[in-house]
C-alpha cells in the first residue's frame, strides 16, 4: 500500500483561521479605543452564537462536532460579522445575523468548504435588508460625539436595544463618511467642502481611518505569513483607487477620490479579511484578479450611485456567484502544454 | 589536495547556477546527512538471491535457466523480450533451487515469479567481454545493450537501452545527467558521485557515443557540495566538453522534465518524449552501469542503496540484486525500537514494503525504517477549503483542488479535461495540504478508473464488431445456402449452365474475401480510434507504467478468482497483443 506522501508540513485549517482572527487584533484594539468598548461584547455574542449554532447543526446533521467547531472557521465567520455590524448593534441583531450566516449560507450548504457565498456577508446583507435603520445607524467616534458613553452603558445598550434615559440618538449616532457624502452631495455641495467638515481625518472619517488603517496592517501580517496571496487584496484595492480616482478625475466635485474610498468603509477589511475567504472564492492566480477588480468596480459603483451607503458585502456577494465560471476561464497553463 | 592543475580546470569549467527556478515545488527535511557520514559498504553475499523476474518497467523476460542448473555471477538468466524489457543476470554464483512466486517489493503486494539461487560463496564471474566501444556502432552497441540487464537506476527501472535509441527523425543534441537527487532521505546518487565521479563520466562518453550527443549538462542540487565538487573535477578532466550546473534545492528537481527546464530552459511538450526536442536524461548510476558494462563487460548485477531512517547506522551500501533486505537491514545494525514499517524510495513518492523479506531489486535506491513518530500517520481529513496551497505547489501547474473534486465525485471525463494525466504524483499537494487530504491517492484512483474505463469501451467495441461480423456471416451463409439451392434445381435442368455458375462461384469467393477484409478493417479503425484518452500523450515511462499496472491488476484478478482464471487470461491477452494479431484472432475464431 501505498500512502506517499508520508511527510506534510502544512498549517491546519484551524492554525490558519487562527491566524486569521490574530491579524483582525489590531483593528479590534483600534476599534476599541475609537469607539469605546461596545464591540468586545458583540464579538463575544457573535462567537457564542457561532459556535453553539455551528455544533448544532453539526449535531442535526450527523456529522462530528468536535473537528468541526475547533476548526475555528465559524469563530472567524462570526468576527468578521461582528466587526461589519454597528458597535452599538442590540443583541437580537448580532445573534440573529451570526445565526443566519452559520445554519444558513454555511451549514446548509454542506458545511466547512462547501459554501458557494461568503457567510459574513450573507449574515450582514441579510441584516441590512431586513434593518436597514439599525445597520445604518452608526454611533459616532467617541472623540466626535457630544456623549460619551463609557462601558457599561455601551454593554446596557446592546443588551437592552435602548440609549439610556436622557441620552438623545442624535448625541451619540452620526452618518458615516460615506453616508455623510452622499447626503451633503444631494444638498448641492462640492465634495472639497464637504471634506473640510469636523469628522473628515487626513483620508476618510476621522477614527474611522485608523481601524481601517489597522486592517491594513493585520493584512501585511496575512501577506507575511502567506495566508493570503497578494492576488486578491492588491487587485481589489488598485481596482477600487483607479475607479475613485478617475471620476475624481472627470469631476473633482462630484466624485470623492481615492484616499477616501480606501480607507472609509469596508474597503480594508473587504480587501483582507473578506475577499480572501478561499472557500466562495476563486483559486487560480488570474481569476483572483478579475475576481477583486468585479468587486472594485461593484463596489464604487454601489457607493456612489446606489441606494445604499457601502457596497462590499453586495459586491463579493455578486462575484461569488461568479466563481466557478472565473476559475473554469483562467485555468493557468500546465506544464508542456501550449498556452 | 587542491593542485594548480585542478585550479585551472576549475576555472576552465565554471559550475553555472541554472537561473531558471522550478515553478511550484516543496522543500521538505532532507535528512540526508544521517546516511553519507561513511563510505559507501559492500554488502557481503548473501546465502540466498532472490531475482524478481519483473524488475523493470516492460515485458517479462523470457526464462533461460533450469532449476538444479549451476549458474555463475553475470550469466544471462532471463533475456529481454519485445522492446521494452530488460535481462536478468545471475549476481552471484550458486546453483539455481527454484523459480517461483515469491513477495517482491512492489505497492501491490502482489508476489511475482522469482529465480531462487542458493549461493556458493565464491562469487565466480563468467568470462566477461569488456568491449571497445568506440569501434562499434550505435546500433550494435544497443543491440548489445539488450543482454545488459540496465534500466534507470533513479527508481523509475526503465530499461536503458530503449532510452538510448535514436530515429534519424528526433537527433538528441544534449544530454542531461540527473544527480539532482530531490527526494528527502535517499543519498545513493550523492554517495556515488562523490566516490566514484570519474567512472560516471567514463559511462556519460559511452551514452554521448552511442546518442551522438555533443553537449552534456549533469545538473546537481547545490544541497550536495561534495558531490558537486567531485562531478567538477572529473568532468574537467574528460575529453569532451561537459558542463556542471547548479540547481537550487527544491522538490522535485530530480522528476527528469523538471530537471530538463531547469538546466535548458526546454520545456518538454507534455504530448512528446524528451527526445523528440533533442534532449534525453540518463541518472548518474545508470551511466555507471553503462561503463561496468562496456568498460569490463558486467552486467547489472548490483547497485548502491541508502539504508537510512531508524536503524542503528543509516548508510550506502552496494548490493547485489536478490539480497534479502533483511540482511540490509542487519547490516546496518538492525532497526531501533519501534519500528514498524519499510519504506521504498523516499518519503514523498515511495511505498511501505509488503514485508521485510522481499529481495533488493533494480528499483531499490532507499529503504527507511520508518516508525510512528518519524512519519506519523495523516491526521483525519477535513474538507477542502480550497485555499490553493496546492496548486502553489504543483510543479506542473494543475489545479490539484479541482482535480480533488472530480476525482471523488468521480467525475471522470472532468479530471482528464483538467489535465488528470499530467499529474506526476510527486505529493507536493499533499504535502502542503492543510486538511490532510490524501490527495494523490485520489488522482491515482481516478487514472485507474480512467483506464479501466478505456478498456470497457474497448472490449464493448470489440464485441460489438464481432456481434456484426457473426451476424454477417450468418447472413451470408443463408444466402450462399438458398443459391446453392437453385443452382442445384437449376443444374439439374440444364448442365450447360455450370460453367458460368462456376464463374459466379469464385466470384462469389472473392466478394466473401472483401467483406472479411472489410470487417477487419472496419475493426482496425475502431481500434485506433479507442485508444484511451489523454493516455498517448503521456511519456513512454508513464504509458509503460500504466501496462505494467494493468498487468498487475489483471494478475489480481487471476489470484482472487482462480476458479475463473481461464477467461480472464484470455481477456488479457487479448488486450496486450498488438492489435494486427487480435484482429487475425477474432477473424479465426469467426
Amino acid at each position: 500500500m501505498s500512502r506517499s506522501p508520508y511527510v506534510s508540513q502544512a498549517p491546519s485549517v484551524s492554525n490558519i483561521m487562527l491566524k486569521v482572527m490574530l491579524a483582525l487584533l489590531p483593528a479590534i484594539a483600534v476599534y476599541v479605543w475609537v469607539y469605546g468598548s461596545g464591540i468586545l461584547l458583540v464579538l463575544l455574542l457573535a462567537s457564542l452564537t457561532a459556535l453553539v449554532a455551528e455544533a448544532l447543526v453539526l449535531r442535526i446533521r450527523q456529522r462530528p462536532v468536535w473537528p468541526f467547531v475547533s476548526d475555528c472557521s465559524a469563530l472567524l465567520t462570526a468576527w468578521l460579522l461582528a466587526l461589519s455590524l454597528p458597535p452599538l448593534a442590540p443583541w437580537w441583531l448580532v445573534v440573529v445575523g451570526t445565526f443566519f450566516a452559520i445554519v444558513v449560507a454555511k451549514q446548509l450548504y454542506g458545511g466547512l468548504g462547501y459554501n458557494p457565498f461568503n457567510p459574513a456577508m450573507v449574515g450582514y446583507a441579510v441584516l441590512l435588508i431586513s434593518f436597514p435603520a439599525i445597520m445604518t445607524n452608526w454611533p459616532a467616534p467617541l472623540s466626535l460625539a457630544e456623549t460619551s458613553l463609557d462601558w457599561t452603558t455601551q454593554w446596557n445598550i446592546i443588551l437592552s436595544g435602548q440609549l439610556p434615559a436622557g441620552v438623545l440618538p442624535d448625541a451619540v449616532s452620526m452618518a458615516t463618511p460615506l453616508d455623510y457624502i452622499k447626503t451633503q452631495l444631494k444638498l448641492n455641495h462640492s465634495v472639497d467642502s464637504i471634506l473640510q467638515a469636523g469628522q473628515f481625518g487626513w483620508f476618510a472619517g476621522k477614527g474611522a481611518e485608523l481601524v481601517a488603517f489597522a486592517y491594513l496592517l493585520g493584512g501585511a501580517y496575512l501577506l507575511h505569513q502567506k495566508i493570503i496571496t497578494w492576488h486578491l487584496p492588491i487587485s481589489f484595492i488598485l481596482g477600487l483607487a483607479l475607479m475613485a480616482a478617475g471620476f475624481h478625475w472627470y469631476q473633482p466635485e462630484l466624485y470623492a477620490g481615492a484616499g477616501l474610498h480606501l480607507f472609509a468603509g469596508a474597503t480594508m477589511l473587504g480587501a483582507f479579511f473578506i475577499l480572501t475567504d478561499p472557500v466562495s472564492g476563486p483559486t487560480t492566480p488570474n481569476g483572483k484578479i478579475i475576481f477583486a477588480l468585479g468587486v472594485a468596480v461593484m463596489t464604487y459603483l454601489i457607493r456612489t450611485f446606489g441606494g445604499y451607503p457601502d457596497g462590499v458585502a453586495f459586491s463579493v456577494l455578486l462575484m461569488n456567484m461568479l466563481v466557478p465560471l472565473i476559475d473554469a476561464w483562467t485555468q493557468p497553463r500546465v506544464f508542456g502544454h501550449k498556452p | 589536495m587542491f593542485s594548480l592543475n585542478r585550479i585551472v580546470d576549475l576555472i576552465k569549467q565554471p559550475v553555472h547556477r541554472t537561473e531558471v527556478h522550478l515553478r511550484g515545488g516543496v522543500h521538505p527535511d532532507e535528512h540526508k546527512h544521517e546516511s553519507t557520514q561513511q563510505p559507501i559498504m559492500s554488502l557481503p553475499i548473501p546465502h540466498q538471491i532472490v531475482l524478481p523476474l519483473r524488475q523493470h518497467v516492460g515485458h517479462l523476460p523470457k526464462l533461460l535457466v533450469k532449476v538444479g542448473e549451476r549458474v555463475k555471477k553475470g550469466q544471462l538468466l532471463a533475456e529481454a523480450e519485445g522492446s521494452i524489457s530488460a535481462a536478468i543476470h545471475a549476481t552471484t554464483s550458486g546453483t539455481v533451487i527454484a523459480v517461483q512466486d515469491s513477495l517482491i517489493p512492489h505497492p501491490s503486494g502482489l508476489p511475482d515469479q522469482c529465480i531462487v539461487i542458493a549461493a556458493d560463496g565464491l562469487d565466480e564471474w563468467v568470462d566477461l567481454h569488456p568491449m571497445d566501444w568506440r569501434q562499434q556502432s550505435p546500433a550494435s552497441l544497443i543491440e548489445h545493450l539488450r543482454l545488459s540487464g540496465i534500466v534507470g537506476m533513479g527508481g523509475a527501472a526503465f530499461p536503458t537501452q530503449v532510452k538510448l535509441r535514436t530515429t534519424p527523425k528526433s537527433p538528441v543534441h544534449t544530454l542531461i545527467v540527473n544527480g539532482a537527487e530531490c527526494e528527502p532521505y535517499i543519498t545513493c546518487d550523492d554517495m556515488l558521485m562523490r566516490e566514484r565521479a570519474t567512472q560516471i563520466i567514463q559511462g556519460l562518453a559511452i551514452a554521448r557515443h552511442i546518442m551522438g550527443v555533443e553537449n552534456c549538462i549533469i545538473g546537481i542540487e547545490d544541497n550536495k557540495p561534495e558531490a558537486l565538487q567531485a562531478m567538477t573535477e572529473a568532468a574537467a578532466k574528460a575529453d569532451f566538453a561537459v558542463q556542471v550546473k547548479v540547481v537550487a534545492t527544491m522538490y522535485p528537481s530530480g522528476d527528469a522534465r523538471q530537471l530538463i527546464r531547469l538546466l535548458t530552459g526546454i520545456e518538454v511538450p507534455n504530448d512528446k518524449r524528451s527526445t523528440d526536442v533533442g534532449l534525453q536524461c540518463f541518472n548518474v548510476a545508470t551511466l555507471l552501469a553503462l561503463h561496468r558494462y562496456f568498460d569490463f563487460g558486467e552486467p547489472a548485477v548490483s547497485r548502491i542503496v541508502t539504508m537510512t531512517g531508524r536503524v542503528n547506522e543509516p548508510r550506502n551500501y552496494e548490493v547485489l540484486f536478490g539480497t534479502p533486505m533483511t540482511d540490509l537491514i542487519a547490516a546496518s545494525g538492525g532497526a531501533l525500537s519501534g519500528v514498524d514499517d519499510y519504506i521504498m524510495g523516499g518519503p514523498m513518492m515511495g511505498f511501505s514494503l509488503p514485508s521485510i523479506h522481499v529481495p533488493v531489486t533494480k528499483a531499490s535506491n532507499c529503504i527507511i525504517a520508518s516508525a510512528p513518530d518519524l512519519f506519523p500517520p495523516a491526521a483525519e481529513a477535513m474538507p477542502c477549503i480550497r485555499c490553493a496551497r496546492c496548486a502553489d505547489a504543483c510543479p506542473v501547474q494543475l489545479q490539484p483542488q479541482e482535480l480533488y473534486w472530480f476525482a471523488k465525485s468521480e467525475n471522470i471525463e472532468k479530471a482528464r479535461e483538467y489535465h488528470l494525466f499530467d499529474c506526476i504524483e510527486c505529493g507536493c499537494c499533499s504535502y502542503v495540504c492543510p486538511s490532510n487530504i490524501p490527495l494523490v491517492q485520489y488522482y491515482r484512483f481516478a487514472k485507474s478508473e480512467a483506464i479501466a474505463q478505456d478498456r470497457a469501451k474497448e472490449a464493448a467495441n470489440v464485441a460489438r464488431e464481432r456481434n456484426e461480423f457473426r451476424l454477417m456471416r450468418i447472413d451470408r451463409e443463408k444466402q450462399e445456402r438458398a443459391q446453392r439451392h437453385a443452382q442445384k434445381a437449376l443444374g439439374s435442368k440444364d448442365s450447360s449452365e455450370q460453367a458460368p455458375a462456376a464463374a459466379t462461384n469464385t466470384e462469389d469467393a472473392a466478394s466473401k474475401q472483401a467483406a472479411i477484409q472489410a470487417a477487419i478493417e472496419r475493426a482496425k479503425a475502431q481500434k485506433a480510434q479507442m485508444k484511451p484518452k489523454n493516455v498517448e500523450d503521456a511519456p513512454t515511462q508513464v504509458k509503460a507504467e500504466i501496462a505494467e499496472i494493468d498487468a498487475r491488476r489483471e494478475q489480481a484478478k487471476q489470484a482472487v478468482t482462480q476458479s475463473q482464471a481461464q477467461p480472464a487470461a484470455q481477456q488479457a491477452s487479448l488486450f496486450d497483443q498488438a492489435p494486427a494479431s487480435s484482429d487475425a484472432n477474432s477473424a479465426d475464431k469467426d
